[in-house]
């Protein structure tokens, strides 16, 4: 397939912007949508179904056109999501160090659509050569007059400024993010307001990740009909998969939204790892449900991961071969959960510290009978009852890995050791 | 006290945002930058220059697990062990360094070279085990190409 996305990534001029301009007829999407009216972007947008590539998959022409409706209101911003934590996800670093054009001109288009003059790039501070580069863009871009306060002579305002993130992963969530950009610790907002109608200092704001506003470039490009050609039509575009762990060729794949597990596994990445066998995948990054090898005949979409039983995510694919102990990967899972855990709410703070705990013992060979039990008890305990969606990764994991694994955890508990290589 | 250079960063810093306070992440990375850490003096700097309680500056602070709340050594080495990274041989590279600098998570050797931080996920799932020794990312990690890395720094 024609790559967009990644287009010519391994060109050492990919990230300047006369080479974007000169090679790759970088911001003539960005001319053709300031020929158009903010609504009819936005329509068009909407059209393409472009669903947001940060996990959730919600509709952005929507988000927009909810912002928009906020018409005396001002100013509005736009917010990059560059805070590309969950585990097992490195496609908007690529972006980023690659094809920083791309997400400024995605930038400008959105916030030309719904009246943002004011864009921030939330990047995360394990990204500091990302940062660089970006910055580097964001002044190419002013000197081009594709950013200011006359865009291209046509009156259109738009400023872009980098935010640094300092290392937290709820800081990715919408809401903690605007929180972490405003000065305040990561903690999750309680969600009365549409962040489109009160969002960063009181006013309408739109998160968006770096890989939905990179998509926008090409819907304008080349027009919904044809952008929903790309894979399902209800959930469309090109994709990037992270695919990590134990097989032959790990990295970052674009392909149509909808490519099958299997295929991205054994076909894209090369298979497994010294012709093993497959014994678990996380599909959508940590937070996802893992899923057993019977399981990833499954179309990578929005819908169709859902109907397998797990979740699209950010498209992070962890391959896991026999050699691996699932005791160990839930104890590694939950250690990270409860190291990102805010501490805000106490079914989070606590229930993640609790998990982690058990987990460990059964790891360490010293589980009792009832750990298993008392493990699902707690997951019965904080399931959906905290502020923000953190828990329910911890809890997904717990358990999608003992329904999936769980005579494993029943070993470990009556042999009281870990007889896996891998641990 | 800020340097001239800090405190001009600072101020540009700020008119990039609609609200003074929304300058206080930043305001920590210079600090980090000019005083190495962030100690009492870089909290009561911080305080001073935006208007913020000393109590809400270090509040923030402590919250980010990048930034620097003691004195680091010259090179610090923050390394991967999540899932991607761990199921590829992350711990025995932590324990080669372990076993070869005496460093454990967060301490410093003795003659300042070296300090370790293990981190959640850095984003190299695809070159795991992975590290950032300062800002140069390393991937594919294995006890002897990590020693050969670290012989790059002094």
């Amino acid at each position: 397939m024609e790559t967009f996305l990644l287009k010519d990534i391994d060109n050492p001029n990919s990230a300047n912007i006369n080479f974007y301009i000169n090679n790759q007829g970088g911001y003539q999407s960005l001319q053709k949508a300031l020929a158009m009216s903010p609504a009819e972007v936005i329509d068009m947008v909407r059209k393409a179904n472009l669903r947001g590539r940060g996990g959730v998959g919600f509709s952005a022409g929507m988000k927009w056109y909810f912002c928009s409706l906020n018409k005396e209101v001002s100013p509005k911003y736009l917010i990059a999501n560059a805070d590309e934590g969950e585990p097992g996800t490195f496609k908007d670093r690529a972006i980023l160090e690659k094809r920083p054009h791309l997400l400024i001109e995605g930038m400008v288009i959105a916030g030309y659509s719904f009246g943002a003059e004011y864009g921030y790039i939330y990047l995360r501070g394990e990204y500091p050569k990302a940062k660089e580069i970006v910055n580097k863009a964001i002044q190419e871009a002013y000197h081009k007059g594709y950013l200011g306060d006359n865009i291209l002579g046509k009156g259109i305002k738009f400023h872009i400024t980098v935010h640094q993130g300092a290392g937290a992963y709820i800081c990715g969530e919408a809401s903690t993010l605007l929180e972490s950009l405003e000065g305040r610790r990561g903690h999750p907002r309680i969600p009365y307001y549409r962040l489109a109608n009160v969002g960063a200092w009181g006013k309408p704001t739109i998160v968006n990740n770096i890989e939905t506003l990179s998509n926008v470039p090409l819907i304008i490009k080349i027009g919904p009909e044809e952008y929903t050609q790309i894979g399902p039509a209800k959930s469309p575009g090109p994709k990037l998969y992270s695919i990590s762990g134990h097989v032959n060729k790990p990295g970052l794949y674009e392909l149509p939204m909808g490519t099958s597990l299997r295929e991205l596994i054994y076909k894209h990445a090369g298979g497994i790892r010294e012709n093993r066998k497959l014994k678990a995948v996380i599909p959508g990054g940590i937070s996802t449900p893992v899923l057993p090898p019977d399981k990833i005949d499954c179309a990578m979409d929005f819908d169709s991961m859902r109907n397998a039983g797990s979740w699209l995510g950010s498209g992070a694919v962890i391959v896991m071969d026999d050699t691996t102990c699932m005791v160990k990967i839930l104890w590694r899972a939950l250690k990270f959960f409860e190291h990102e855990s805010c501490g805000k709410c106490v079914p989070c703070r606590e229930g993640t510290g609790w998990m982690r705990n058990i987990v460990e013992r059964i790891e360490d060979g010293k589980g009792t009978d009832d750990d298993i039990d008392l493990l699902m008890d707690i997951v019965d305990n904080i399931k959906d009852k905290a502020f923000c969606p953190l828990v329910d990764g911890a809890v997904t994991d717990v358990e999608s890995i003992v329904t999936n694994f769980r005579s494993e955890f029943e070993e470990h508990i009556k042999n009281k050791v870990c007889r896996m290589v891998n641990a | 006290m800020f340097s001239e250079t800090a405190i001009r960063e600072l101020e540009e810093t700020k008119a990039r945002y609609p609200d003074r306070k929304a300058a206080l992440l930043p305001a920590l990375y210079i600090a980090q930058k000019e005083f190495g850490w962030l100690g009492a003096e870089a909290y009561e700097e911080i305080s001073a220059t935006l208007g913020i309680p000393k109590a809400a500056v270090r509040g923030v602070g402590t919250f980010y697990s990048m930034l620097k709340h003691k004195p680091m050594g010259r090179n610090l080495i923050r390394i991967c062990t999540n899932v991607s990274c761990m199921i590829l041989g992350a711990e025995k590279v932590v324990d080669f360094l372990r076993r070869k600098f005496g460093l454990e998570d967060g301490s410093t050797t003795s003659d300042s070279r070296f300090s370790l931080v293990i981190m959640e996920c850095i984003g190299a799932c695809a070159i795991g085990p992975a590290m950032l020794v300062n800002d140069d990312l390393y991937g594919n990690l294995t006890e002897k190409t990590i020693e050969e890395i670290l012989s790059q720094y002094s």
